[in-house]
C-alpha cells in the first residue's frame, strides 16, 4: 500500500512457514491451524452447555425493530436446535481453517467462526426470554466510539514515530473538561471543543517532553496517565462535590439520518446516533485519506519510518511529529468527550477504566491503519455492551467475572490473534537532528 | 591517548563517573583518555574544585536532588496561589511588601513543616516528651507510620526497578500485588499452624501468588510478542475484578456479611510488631529492607542478575553472548511479580489483616514512580519510597493543620517524577554541565522490543 513500507525489506521472522499475506500481516500456517482448533473447541461449548444442557422447549426471542426503522417480525429461535446447528457450522469453519494451504484471508474466516459462536452465545443468554438485538448493536456502536477515537489518535501519533501511551489520560482529561464546560454553558459543542483542547494539552506535554527533551515516550505517557487520573480525581472532589450542577451536562441528541435509519436492525444502530459517533466515522475516512492519499500523509509516514531519510529530503521531522502528537491529543480528547457528553453524561472517577489501552490494542490489531482498528474496536464495544446486557437480563454469571471479559479479549487479541505486525520503523525512537 | 589508564593518575575524577550511570553501562577504558589529557595538563586538581565540578554537572544525584527541589518549589507556588490570605496579601504588595513576602514564605514553610512533623519528627512532641518523660510513643509514631507506608512501596518498587533494568516495563504491579495478597490471605485464614510455620508460609504464598501473576505477561511476551504495557494493564483490571469476585462469596467473604470484606487473617499469620503494640511498624518493614538488599545483591553480584542487566542495556549483545531473551523475559516478570506479590502480602499481614474492594490503592502506580526516582537501583528505591511515604503520611497532617488538601502531595510526587523522567529539562533549567548522553536517560523499548 504505502510507498515507504513497500520498499523496506520484509522482516522474515523466525518461523520457516511464515508468509507475507497481501495486506502485510504475517500469519504462520501453524497459527491458522491453531485458529481452526480453537473454533472446534468453541463448537464443543456450543453443543454441550449451550445446546444439550438446555431444555428442548426453550426459545430465545430477538427483537429486531426499533422506532426509526420499519417494523420486522421478531426472530424466534429454539435454543437447542439453533445452538447445535451453529456448532456444526462453526466446526466446519474450523476444519476449513485446519486444512488450508494458504493463510490468506484466514482472519476473515476465523472472524466468521467467532461470529457464529457469539450468535449461539446470545441465543443461550436470551433463552426463555426476549433480547433487544437492535439496542445491543446500538450500544455496541456507542461503546466502540471512544475506542475508535483512541485508536485513531494512536495511528496519528505512531505513524509519525511517537508512541502515545497517554491516550488513557487524554480520554480522562477530555471527558472531564467536556462535562464541566457543557454543564456550565449548556452547549455540548463547546464542551466537545474543550474536551479536544484538554486532550491537545496533554498531547502537547507528551510532545514537549519527548521531542524537545528526548524523554522516553512510554514513561512520559504512563506518567501523563497517572497525572490525569490524579488531577481529574482531585478536581472531581474539589469542584463537583460542592457543585453537582457542574457535572450534569447535556448530551448530544441522536440525529436520525433520513432514509438510512429506516433500514431494519442496522438502521437504528448505525444511522440514529449522535454527532460524536458520526464524527468518529467521518474522522476514520478523513484520516485514512489524509494518511494514504495526500502529500502530508506521505510525509508523516516517511517521518515515522525513517526520519533521517525524511530529513534529508527537506521534511521537518520534529514539526511533523509535534503536529501529529497534538492532533492525536485532539482526537483522543474528543474520544474522552464521548464518555460524558456522548453517552452517560456525568463524569465519574476513572470512568475510562483502561479503554485508552484497549484502543492501543485495537490500533496494533489494525496494524496502524485507521480502518484496521475499526473491527477490533467494534469487538471490544460489543463485549462491553454484552456485559451490560447480560447484567440486565439477570443471567447467573457474577458481574465481576463478566466485567473481566473485555480485558481478557484484549489480552487474547494482543497475544494471540494479532500475529506478527510491524510497527512504523521509527516508532518510539527519539529523533535528533545531525 | 593514554594507553595504560592505571599509569595515568589524573583521570581518577572521570573514572568514577561510569559507576554512577543509571544503566550500569560502566566501562572505564575507552574514550576516557581525552578527558584525562584535559585534566592531566593542569596537574593536581584540588579536592574542593573537583567537588564543585561534580555539583554543577548533570550527574544523576544532582539531577535527582534538583528534581525534588524544583517540585517542592512548584508545590510551594501552588500552595501560595490557592491560599486566599497569601493572594490577598500579594494584591497589597505595594503598601505592605514585607507582610506579603513573609506570608508567601511562612504559608509554604508551615505546610512543609507540617509534612515533616507528621511524617518524621515533631519538635513540639519531642520537647514535651523530654520535659515530662512521657509521650514517647507520640514522638516515634510519625516515623513508624512512614515506615508502614513505605513497606509496600519498597517491595513493589524494587520489583518494577528490576524490570526496568532488564528493559521490560511492568505496569502490572497492582494486579500482581492483588494476586499475591489473595493467595496470602487464603493461607492466612484457612490454614491453622503455629506462628513459626504459618507466617513464613504466608510470606511464601504472597510471593508465589505475585510471581504466578507476573508469569502471565512474561510468557505472553516471550512466546507471542504481546507488548507488556497493554497486557499488564489489562491484567490489573482482571485482578481487580477477581478480587471483587472472591469478596462476593465463600470462602473468602467474612461470614454473615453482605459487604465486600474478606475474612480476617488468623493471629498466627500476622507480622509481629517491632517496638511494642502501640507503634504499627512491624516485621514487614524489615522484610522489605532485606528484600531490597537481596535484590541489590542479585542485580550486582549474581549471574542471572548480570544477564538481566545486559539484556536491558543491549538486547543484541545479550543475544550474541548466548543469553536466551525469552528466558530472561519470563524470569524477570516472575521476579518482578514476586516482589509485587510480597508488597500485597506485607500490608495484609502487617497492618490490614483483611482485604476489601480496591485493596492496594495506587501502590502499583506509585511503585513505578519510586522505581524511576530511585534510578532503578534497590537502595535508591528504598530512599525514594521513604520520601514518598513521608509525603503521603505527612500530607494528612498538613491537611489537618493547614487545611491544604492532601492531593497536593500527589501533585508534588508527580512533578518530581516528570523532572526525573526528563533530566534534559532539569539540565537546561539549572544550566548544568553535560556528562555525555546515556548516563541519565531512562529508556524502555518500543512495540517491537
Amino acid at each position: 500500500m504505502s510507498v515507504v513500507t513497500a520498499t523496506l525489506p520484509a522482516d522474515p521472522g523466525p518461523d520457516e512457514q511464515e508468509i507475507r499475506s497481501r495486506t502485510g500481516r504475517f500469519v504462520s500456517l501453524r497459527r491458522v491451524r491453531g485458529m481452526g482448533i480453537f473454533l472446534i473447541g468453541l463448537a464443543v461449548i456450543m453443543v454441550l452447555p449451550f445446546g444439550l444442557k438446555v431444555p428442548s422447549n426453550l426459545s430465545a426471542i430477538f427483537t429486531l425493530s426499533e422506532p426509526p426503522s420499519i417494523t420486522v417480525p421478531n426472530l424466534v429461535q429454539p435454543v437447542r436446535a439453533t445452538s447445535i446447528g451453529l456448532a456444526i457450522a462453526c466446526a466446519i469453519v474450523g476444519v476449513i481453517l485446519i486444512t488450508r494451504k494458504s493463510s490468506r484471508g484466514s482472519y476473515l474466516i476465523f472472524s466468521f467462526g467467532t461470529l457464529l459462536f457469539l450468535w449461539s452465545f446470545l441465543v443461550w443468554v436470551g433463552r426463555g426470554t426476549s433480547l433487544n438485538f437492535v439496542s445491543l448493536l446500538a450500544e455496541t456502536v456507542i461503546y466502540s466510539t471512544p475506542i475508535i477515537y483512541g485508536s485513531l489518535s494512536g495511528v496519528l501519533c505512531e505513524r509519525s514515530g511517537v508512541i502515545n501511551i497517554a491516550i488513557e489520560g487524554q480520554f480522562l482529561a477530555g471527558a472531564f473538561l467536556a462535562s464541566l464546560v457543557a454543564s456550565a454553558t449548556g452547549d455540548v459543542w463547546l464542551g466537545a471543543l474543550c474536551g479536544a483542547a484538554a486532550g491537545a494539552l496533554f498531547g502537547a506535554l507528551l510532545a514537549f517532553l519527548s521531542l524537545r527533551y528526548g524523554a522516553d515516550q512510554i514513561i512520559v505517557g504512563v506518567l501523563i496517565d497517572a497525572f490525569a487520573l490524579g488531577l481529574t480525581n482531585f478536581l472531581l472532589q474539589e469542584i463537583f462535590t460542592d457543585h453537582p450542577n457542574l457535572n450534569s451536562p447535556p448530551v448530544f441528541t441522536d440525529i436520525a439520518i433520513p432514509g438510512l435509519s429506516k433500514i431494519p436492525v442496522l438502521g437504528p444502530a448505525l444511522f440514529d446516533q449522535n454527532a460524536i459517533v458520526y464524527g468518529a466515522a467521518i474522522l476514520l475516512v478523513v484520516i485514512h485519506l489524509a494518511l494514504f492519499r495526500t502529500r502530508w500523509g506521505l510525509r508523516v509516514r516517511a517521518v515515522g519510518e525513517h526520519p533521517t531519510a525524511a530529513s534529508t529530503v527537506g521534511i521537518h521531522v520534529l514539526q511533523i511529529r509535534y503536529t501529529n502528537v497534538i492532533l492525536g491529543g485532539v482526537v483522543a480528547g474528543l474520544g474522552g468527550a464521548a464518555f460524558t457528553i456522548g453517552s452517560y453524561g456525568q463524569f465519574t472517577s476513572n470512568m475510562t477504566a483502561g479503554l485508552g489501552f484497549v484502543a492501543l490494542a485495537a490500533m496494533i490489531f489494525g496494524r496502524w491503519r485507521p480502518f484496521g482498528g475499526l473491527g477490533a474496536a467494534l469487538l471490544f464495544g460489543f463485549s462491553i455492551s454484552l456485559v451490560s446486557f447480560i447484567g440486565v437480563l439477570g443471567v447467573n454469571i457474577p458481574s465481576p467475572l463478566l466485567a473481566m471479559a473485555p480485558y481478557l479479549i484484549t489480552i487474547a487479541v494482543v497475544a494471540g490473534l494479532v500475529g506478527r505486525v510491524r510497527p512504523p520503523g521509527a516508532d518510539g525512537v527519539p529523533y535528533k537532528r545531525e | 591517548m593514554t594507553t595504560e589508564p592505571i599509569a595515568a593518575p589524573a583521570p581518577a575524577e572521570d573514572v568514577t563517573l561510569p559507576v554512577l550511570t543509571v544503566d550500569g553501562r560502566g566501562g572505564n577504558g575507552d574514550g576516557r583518555g581525552g578527558g584525562g589529557g584535559r585534566d592531566g595538563s593542569t596537574g593536581e586538581v584540588p579536592l574542593y574544585k573537583r567537588l564543585l565540578n561534580r555539583l554543577v554537572e548533570a550527574n544523576p544525584t544532582v539531577v535527582t536532588i534538583l528534581s525534588i527541589f524544583t517540585a517542592l518549589i512548584f508545590g510551594g507556588i501552588l500552595i501560595d496561589v490557592t491560599s486566599g490570605t497569601v493572594v490577598h496579601a500579594l494584591s497589597h504588595i505595594g503598601s505592605h511588601p514585607g507582610r506579603a513576602l513573609s506570608l508567601t514564605c511562612t504559608t509554604v514553610l508551615d505546610a512543609y513543616g507540617a509534612i515533616f512533623s507528621g511524617s518524621v519528627l515533631s519538635p513540639t512532641a519531642l520537647g514535651h516528651a523530654i520535659s515530662t518523660g512521657q509521650g514517647w510513643t507520640g514522638v516515634f509514631n510519625p516515623l513508624s507510620e512512614t515506615c508502614v507506608a513505605a513497606t509496600p512501596l519498597i517491595l513493589a518498587g524494587v520489583g518494577v526497578a528490576i524490570g526496568f533494568r532488564t528493559g521490560v516495563f511492568n505496569i502490572g504491579a497492582q494486579g500482581q500485588l492483588i494476586a499475591g495478597s489473595i493467595v496470602a490471605l487464603y493461607v492466612g485464614f484457612a490454614v491453622h499452624l503455629p506462628i513459626g510455620i504459618h507466617l513464613p508460609l504466608v510470606i511464601l504464598a504472597g510471593a508465589a501468588g505475585g510471581a504466578a501473576a507476573g508469569l502471565i505477561p512474561g510468557i505472553l511476551k516471550a512466546r507471542t510478542g504481546a507488548h507488556e504495557v497493554i497486557v499488564t494493564i489489562m491484567l490489573n483490571y482482571v485482578f481487580l475484578n477477581l478480587l471483587n469476585y472472591i469478596l462476593g462469596g465463600a470462602p473468602f467473604q467474612l461470614p454473615g456479611q453482605t459487604n465486600e470484606i474478606s475474612q480476617k487473617m488468623l493471629s498466627t499469620a500476622r507480622m509481629p510488631h517491632l517496638f511494642g503494640s502501640t507503634l504499627r511498624v512491624n516485621l514487614s518493614f524489615v522484610i522489605a529492607i532485606a528484600m531490597a538488599a537481596l535484590a541489590s545483591w542479585f542485580m550486582n553480584r549474581s549471574t542471572l542478575g548480570f544477564s538481566f542487566k545486559v539484556s536491558g542495556a543491549n538486547a543484541n549483545a545479550a543475544r550474541t553472548a548466548g543469553m536466551s531473551s525469552s528466558k530472561v523475559t519470563i524470569l524477570v516478570f516472575a521476579i518482578s511479580g514476586l516482589f509485587a506479590g510480597m508488597a500485597g502480602m506485607a500490608t495484609l499481614a502487617g497492618t490490614n489483616f483483611f482485604l476489601s474492594s480496591g485493596y492496594g490503592g495506587t501502590i502499583g502506580f506509585n511503585a513505578i514512580t519510586v522505581a524511576l526516582l530511585g534510578r532503578n537501583k534497590p537502595w535508591g528505591v528504598v530512599w525514594a519510597s521513604m520520601l514518598f511515604a513521608m509525603l503521603d503520611v505527612g500530607g494528612a497532617t498538613m491537611q489537618v493543620r493547614t487545611g491544604i488538601t492532601l492531593d497536593l502531595t500527589s501533585v508534588i510526587q508527580a512533578t518530581i517524577i516528570f523532572f526525573i523522567a526528563t533530566p534534559m529539562l532539569v539540565r537546561e533549567i539549572y544550566r548544568l554541565r553535560s556528562t555525555g548522553q546515556g548516563a541519565l536517560q531512562l529508556f524502555t523499548k518500543g512495540w517491537s522490543g
